[in-house]
């Protein structure tokens, strides 16, 4: 039974397939994980919206979006993505008259398409990897970065002055957190030994003093400080706030998103939300134990749910930083990567390979040894690197032209 | 150390969060359409014309001085007086005015016309639904609707009202005192006159005399016939300093 409930999608799409005739089958297979994919996360995006736009009001002390009915009953504002999509799919699409037609239709379509490929490779249970590819990690991440590419063909083909310095404000950000988000990786890949998610995740099986201590790699000290690493890159990289400097409403109206209105505008919402997402099983994928359950008396509760209920919680971390931290400056922000979080990656694959070499001091009082020296090693980078970004070092700003 | 001041920021937003469904004081939000904010006395919308009583075209205190009509800033009020006088509160023959209008789409509800008005007529009022159909008619409001009951002024403005009305009877008294005393007076005059009349010429200085009596009274009157309060007092002497240079021009938009 409870093989069963861990397995019935699965079993589920064994079933379905199994009723058409054999030349078919692989393509059915296929289209029903696309179908799936594409459900699963796109009810996730709804759900991810409403949630971000309840929790938001109730940090600032309002309701949030609590009027909307359905056939007169009422559901606290439950159903608002039904209506914003509604309200998005009848408004005027506006294409301005000086835009660049054809890059401008194009880009919200490029934004999208890899974000929702990044998918494929995400392993979201036991036997739940649509492509189990050996370079998953390496695919992930190429389809992650193809979106600068469409931010900067929204921002150049609108024709606005917005949405050009919007798309160049997003380049610069994204090439700059691209490095920390994928060196924050690397020590995953050389403790796990591979680069295929799933074996990542089976690298992150097991417990330790009795089934209640999981293997993930966050209780590793490096596996911590990539995990926070890793955090705030993606952060970055999906335009959250506080990185939201692409779309800074009181600088840039909405940066690379000012010429587009009605479903386009809807779908670099999506693309921006289900990035998030990806962004956030992957951290979940990594660090976090993927789909195993983080207590052996838990492992009962079928993988899918452990993976999408800390996929949840990450997004909740995402909205819960959105609501405390005011915007950042650009070369805040370039600093930030570039002197902090890089040279700290970098700190951290040195700690990944003490671990690494370490890996034979197996008694207790060895294993808790190896396990101070690595956090001594992380940790002193961290605080010199900290106080390096201290304001009071910095002479003050001039302002030549601003007197 | 780095972060601390993160972790702090998220506590603070976190507590906000969970107070935010414990602590229902927290939300201040009012459901609009369901339930009002409750109003305070200071608040005002656009202006109102008081009157006395149930009937508005009696009762109306306005006597159509026009001081509201010159002070008014954006020039949203049009007044055009009446050939037929009224009595006010006191019994006084009083001009009123005819047509009373104010474009609520012009004003701009500073409250000054509130403030000048020597009769307590104009005030301002603290309704807020204004939204109509109509860009300029509905938006144009006339005497019957500026009109609103003294109870229900002192329903939105209790302490001012209150002390209005204790004002206004103070004046009644005031002219119910000065009536008697004036009959009196005229009653002594009407004595007097009678044994002058008897007395003869002899008497004449005997006149001279009486006659000052009933002079002082209404020197003693006069500021009773005011029924203002002090700051009105104060804001009298402003009706002819900022006027305009065209006060004909564009009175009614």
């Amino acid at each position: 039974m409870i093989e069963n409930a861990d397995q019935i999608f699965v079993i589920l799409l064994h079933w379905l397939v199994g009723l058409v005739p054999e030349p078919w089958r692989p393509w059915l297979s296929y289209l029903l994980i696309i179908a799936a994919i594409m459900g699963v996360f796109g009810g996730l995006f709804a759900a991810a919206t409403i949630a971000e736009r309840k929790i938001l009001g109730r940090i600032q002390n309002r309701y949030g979006p609590n009027r909307i009915k359905m056939f007169g009953i009422k559901t606290f504002g439950l159903i608002q993505p039904i209506a914003d999509g509604i309200k998005m799919l009848i408004k005027e699409d506006i294409v301005p008259h000086a835009a660049d037609k054809v890059v401008h239709y194009l880009a919200p379509i490029v934004l999208t398409t890899p974000i929702w490929m990044t998918f494929a490779v995400l392993p979201m249970g036991r036997n739940m990897t649509a492509l189990d590819m050996d370079a998953g990690i390496l695919f992930y991440f190429a389809m992650g970065s193809a979106t600068e590419l469409a931010v900067f063909m929204a921002g150049w083909s609108s024709h606005n002055k917005y949405s050009l310095l919007g798309s160049m404000r997003a380049i610069a950000q994204m090439i700059s957190y691209e490095v920390p988000l994928v060196l924050s990786t690397i020590p995953v890949l050389m403790l796990a030994g591979t680069l295929s998610l799933t074996r990542v995740v089976d690298a992150q099986g097991g417990y330790l003093l009795g089934g209640f201590i999981p293997h993930w790699f966050i209780l590793t000290p490096w596996g911590f400080a990539g995990c926070i690493i890793f955090l705030l890159a993606a952060m970055a990289e999906s335009n959250r706030s506080p990185f939201d400097l692409p779309e800074g409403e009181s600088e840039i109206i909405a940066g690379y998103l000012t010429e587009y209105s009605g479903f386009k505008y809807a779908l670099f919402f999506l693309g921006e939300y289900v990035g998030m997402l990806a962004v956030s099983a992957m951290l979940v994928t990594l660090f976090l134990g993927g789909w195993h359950a983080p207590m052996k008396a838990l492992e009962f509760i079928p993988s899918w749910i452990w993976f999408f209920g800390k996929t949840i919680c990450v997004i909740l971390l995402y909205i819960w930083s959105r609501a405390t931290f005011p915007r950042i400056r650009l070369d805040q922000l370039l600093t930030f990567s570039w002197k902090f979080l890089v040279p700290l990656a970098l700190a951290n694959l040195v700690v990944a390979a003490v671990w690494h070499f370490t890996n034979g001091w197996a008694t207790p009082l060895w294993a808790s040894v190896r396990w101070l020296l690595c956090l001594f090693l992380i940790a002193v980078p961290f605080v010199l690197l900290g106080r390096s970004l201290d304001n009071k070092k910095q002479s003050p700003r001039l302002y030549h032209y601003a007197e | 150390m780095l972060g601390l001041g993160i972790i702090q920021g998220l506590i603070e937003t976190g507590r906000n969060f969970v107070g935010s469904y414990f602590k229902p004081e927290r939300l201040t939000t009012v459901q609009y359409p369901e339930e009002r904010a409750k109003s305070f006395e200071a608040s005002r919308t656009i202006p109102m014309l008081v009157y006395d009583g149930e009937d508005p075209n009696k009762g109306l205190r306005c006597t159509a001085c026009t001081i509201c009509e010159q002070e008014c800033p954006p020039k949203c009020i049009y007044i055009v007086k009446d050939t037929v006088k009224k009595p006010d509160y006191l019994g006084k023959m009083q001009m009123q005015p005819k047509i009373f209008d104010i474009d609520i789409s012009v004003c701009m509800g500073c409250g000054i016309c509130a403030e000048v008005c020597p009769f307590e007529s104009i005030k301002m009022d603290q309704v807020f639904e204004l939204s109509t159909n109509d860009r300029f008619g509905s938006l144009l409001l006339h005497k019957h609707q500026l009109a609103k009951s003294n109870s229900y002024f002192n329903k939105i403005c209790p302490t001012q009202a209150a002390e209005i009305d204790a004002n206004r009877a103070a004046d009644v008294h005031k002219a119910e005192l000065k009536a008697k005393a004036d009959a009196e007076a005229k009653a002594k005059a009407a004595a007097a006159a009678t044994t002058n009349a008897a007395a003869g010429v002899a008497a004449a200085a005997a006149a001279t005399v009486a006659a000052p009596k009933p002079a002082p009274a209404p020197a003693a009157a006069a500021p009773v016939s005011k029924p203002a309060s002090a700051p009105v007092q104060q804001a009298k002497p402003t009706p002819s300093t900022p006027a305009s240079p065209t006060p004909s021009a564009d009175k009614k938009p």
